[in-house]
């Protein structure tokens, strides 16, 4: 039975976020992200418009809109380019991975910071004052996690990009803007196409790279998360705090 | 015939803007071999859409309406592909260890599933919306024999995956004005980038489009898919700086035109 190899993170029974604090060895209670609705002495009369991103409170916020919504991708791309880079550079790189594994992760590691820098450089040149609208470069903390295990990259990798697909497919309907929109649907079918190569890594002779526990089963519909959802799943790695008041 | 010129005549603008039937111009390649035949069938091309006799799809409003009709007929394409190649056993059930049918069997529940969501999203199938299936040949009169030579079957699914990926995003502006159906539409879309990059990597490609390459074994004649995906400038940011072009193309997809599209489905339709 191929399910006797299986490794405890992909039981399909859990969801791609208990995988992920599972892997994290951080919980909720750690987190650096004050999420919508954690405070009510917002200093609106400010900063009145809430769909730019910056300091509020002393605390660098999301903003809402467009502008939010890719400030919020900006963050996880830079949480997906940072695994990667170490997962590239940890030592064992090369003895612990495959060729093929090492192949794929070498493909996602470029297009991640490739994702990362584009986001960089796309809000540098529309935000109205980038020196304080756009989010800083963010530090990231990985816990326990064993860049030199096989098991815990690629289920770690595996929780990151469900985790983004599911977060482009619930902000898409935030996005005003149809050239926007484009660029997140470009985004997106290349990290599901990540999501399942690395599923099909992990559980090769299955149909994991779309399975059951990500895809409904009535429906054929892959997962969508508000980013009320994602944040707090991406904060078990962020440890720069910042906020996203105004995101559903 | 000099079967070396009639396919050289196929870059031949002027063939390609013939009235010639599809039926006659495949009848063409009876006597030459599949995979001869494989790699001369343009997709989309003119010269094959003046069918005599087709009924052809034709390109949708550019509107919520018109995005999910235009989707249920590609999911109809894909979902009655899935189904005729488990009926037919071209997949080969020891392959890989059994997981070749696995994806296989996945697969076609996802575009059974697409389908009926999609029927019900449009008001159901007696709703003014609706549109009904068309009739399909995946032969395409006889050129291709995806039920029974599985190369065949694996090159036009992969086709078909990386052409739904492309369809739907080119889709996403028709429904920025209705959130809960662009949402699903994305939901679908992402599920079809899942397939595509499983069935390609059963194929032994990468999971993801290099620049604007169809991949090793798949017919020129797919090359209709692949036009358009080496795109390296985005929002004008250059893509290919920090690793190249091929690895900048990746991380992106295309869209397709809905008329593009079409022009790929009509292929398939009689």
């Amino acid at each position: 039975m191929k399910n006797e190899v299986k490794i405890h993170e992909v039981d399909p029974s859990l969801n791609s976020r208990r995988s992920f604090l599972k892997l994290s060895g951080l919980t909720l209670a750690t987190t650096g992200l004050i999420l919508a609705g954690c405070s009510d002495n917002d200093n609106d009369n400010d900063m009145p418009d809430t769909s730019l991103p910056g300091i509020r409170n002393g605390v660098f916020d999301l903003g809402s809109g467009d502008f939010g919504v890719l400030t919020y991708a900006y963050a996880l791309e830079q949480l997906e380019a940072d695994f990667y880079t170490k997962v590239v550079n940890a030592s064992s790189f090369n003895t612990v991975f495959s060729s093929l594994e090492r192949e794929v992760l070498t493909d996602l590691y470029h297009h991640e910071v490739v994702h990362r820098d584009f986001f960089k450089a796309a809000l540098t040149g529309a935000l109205p004052d980038p020196s304080s609208q756009l989010l800083p470069s963010l530090a990231f903390n990985y816990g326990s996690l064993n860049f030199n295990s096989r098991t815990e990259v690629l289920a770690t990798a595996k929780a990151l990009e469900d985790t983004g697909v599911a977060a482009y497919n619930g902000a898409g309907k935030l996005i005003k803007t149809a050239d926007y929109l484009l660029l997140a649907g470009k985004i997106v079918s290349v990290e599901a196409r990540h999501a399942a190569a690395i599923r099909s890594l992990i559980n090769p002779n299955s149909k994991d790279f779309a399975g059951d526990d990500i895809v409904n089963m009535s429906t054929g519909l892959d997962d969508a998360k508000d980013p009320s959802k994602i944040l707090p799943i991406a904060a078990g790695f962020i440890t720069t705090k910042f906020t996203a008041k105004y995101l559903p | 015939m000099n079967i070396l010129k009639f396919i050289e005549s196929f870059t031949d603008d002027n063939l390609m803007n013939s009235t010639g039937s599809r039926r006659d111009s495949f009848s063409q390649f009876g006597n030459i071999g599949k995979n001869l035949a494989l790699a001369s069938i343009p997709f989309g091309l003119s010269a094959l859409t003046n069918k005599a006799f087709a009924k052809d799809i034709t390109a949708t409003p550019a509107t919520p309406i018109g995005a999910l009709q235009f989707a249920l007929t590609l999911e109809y394409l894909e979902n009655e592909f899935y189904a005729m190649a488990l009926d037919s056993g071209v997949i080969p059930a020891s392959e890989n260890g059994g997981r070749d049918l696995k994806v296989f069997q996945q697969i076609a529940a996802h575009e059974s599933d697409h389908v009926k969501f999609l029927i019900a999203g449009l008001g159901g199938s007696a709703s003014a919306n609706f549109v009904p299936k068309p009739t399909f040949d995946f032969t395409v009169g006889g050129a291709f024999n995806p039920f029974g030579d599985y190369p065949t079957f694996l090159a036009l699914a992969q086709a078909f995956e990386d052409t739904g990926v492309r369809a739907y995003k080119g889709q996403a502006a028709n429904l920025i004005t209705t959130p809960d159906l662009l949402t699903a539409a994305l939901q679908i879309h992402s599920v079809e980038a899942r397939h595509a990059s499983e069935v390609r990597r059963l194929r032994g490609l990468k999971g993801w489009i290099s620049n604007s390459e169809r991949g090793a074994g798949m017919p020129a004649a797919t090359q209709a898919v692949y036009d358009g995906e080496g795109v390296t400038m985005q929002a004008g940011f250059n893509t290919a700086t920090a690793f190249g072009a091929a690895a900048g193309s990746e991380a992106y997809d295309e869209p397709l035109t809905t008329q593009q599209v079409v022009d790929i489905a009509n292929i398939f339709i009689v």
